[in-house]
């Protein structure tokens, strides 16, 4: 597989994209929305940034399918470890104490 | 070449290793081992994102008093900061791949300034935090975390305006993970620039190509990698405070 040049223009667009997210997500901070969607705009702002740095940025869009392979179960074995302890703490107060 | 004698590449880059075919499947094969060290930095502060998760559902006021008290402008600049130095990273990848040996030496020394300026803000707000009390445990010898705390009314952006609910001791929780990750997250930033001027001292004598550029490349791979743990910490640590006290329902 032979290598591909990610061109100035990309690099150029994905910066403007970061520079708006990050200004997005302040804006959003200084406003009330109701319930956790504050939390969960937030971390969708950051979610969309990460994603176009690994995917522009990191060339992993133009990567082989190993590399893919690779990232993918570094998310798999985070979500395994955040899954499972967080099911654990929300759910201690779920029976009273003995 | 002899059959079975596949030690030396007449005629190769001269970067190329033995144990490899040629320059492509030697790039191949640093992007991957990097991307593997990316994978064990991944758990490593995912570790730290998850202690900050339950934490911060457990004691959603003390954490919302803290958080309020870092400082959104500084955090903000930094953010920024820290994405225009992935763009200047960015670029002197391209430049390497297209053999434009000054651009790359000038992207570097950006990147390079770009850190540090990111390092020189974060020293501010540390010592700010200094200032007002607010270093936990005694990380600093007889300085212990002893933050002012404002009664209703006062203004004073110094001491800690505490939510209903919070307690001083679960603030001082919320500063050993704010320094834990953004001590992490410095550190990591250091040996970038560390790395960074690896590369400017080898750009300038020529090493790198359209050829040979991969040194370039996973060092970007790790420049972006703490950009994006920076992604996740600025509106966790910063913006988020804001907003737990409609949480406590």
């Amino acid at each position: 597989m032979s290598e591909h040049i990610v061109q100035p223009r990309v690099y150029i667009t994905i910066f403007l994209a970061l520079m708006l997210g990050t200004a997005l997500t302040v804006m959003a901070a200084f406003r009330d929305f109701p319930g956790p969607l504050n939390v969960i705009v937030a971390l969708t702002i950051a979610v969309v940034k990460a994603t176009l740095v690994i995917l522009y940025f990191m060339h992993v869009r133009y990567s082989p399918r190993l590399i893919w392979l690779v990232i993918g179960s570094a998310l798999f074995w985070l979500a395994i470890m955040f899954a499972l302890t967080i099911s654990d703490y929300w759910t201690r107060t779920w029976l009273p104490p003995l | 070449m002899p059959e079975g004698l596949a030690t030396t590449h007449e005629g190769s880059h001269s970067a190329l290793q033995h144990h490899f075919e040629n320059m492509e499947q030697q790039r191949e094969a640093g992007t991957l081992g990097m991307w593997v060290f990316l994978v064990t930095e991944i758990m490593f502060f995912g570790a730290l994102f998850l202690a900050y998760t339950i934490y911060r559902y457990q004691y959603p006021a003390a954490f919302a008093s803290a958080s309020n008290h870092l400082d959104i402008r500084l955090g903000a600049i930094n953010t920024a900061v820290l994405i225009v130095s992935s763009f200047t990273m960015a670029m002197a990848v391209y430049s390497t791949q297209v053999g434009k040996q000054r651009n790359t030496i000038i992207c570097l020394i950006l990147t390079m300034i770009l850190g540090a300026t990111f390092l020189g803000i974060k020293a501010v707000e540390y010592r700010d935090k200094y200032r007002d009390n607010l270093i936990p445990g005694q990380l600093i010898p007889g300085h212990p975390f002893k933050p002012a705390v404002a009664r209703p009314g006062d203004t004073d952006e110094h001491k800690l305006h505490l939510v209903e609910g919070a307690t001083v001791h679960n603030v001082e929780l919320f500063y050993w993970i704010y320094f834990a990750m953004t001590g992490l997250h410095a550190l990591h930033m250091i040996i970038g620039i560390g790395i960074m001027l690896v590369l400017t001292v080898m750009a300038w004598r020529g090493r790198f190509g359209p050829a040979y550029h991969a040194p370039v490349e996973i060092s970007g791979l790790y420049w972006h990698f703490v950009d994006i743990v920076w992604i996740f910490l600025f509106p966790l640590l910063y913006l988020l405070g804001r907003h737990l006290e409609g949480h406590l329902g």
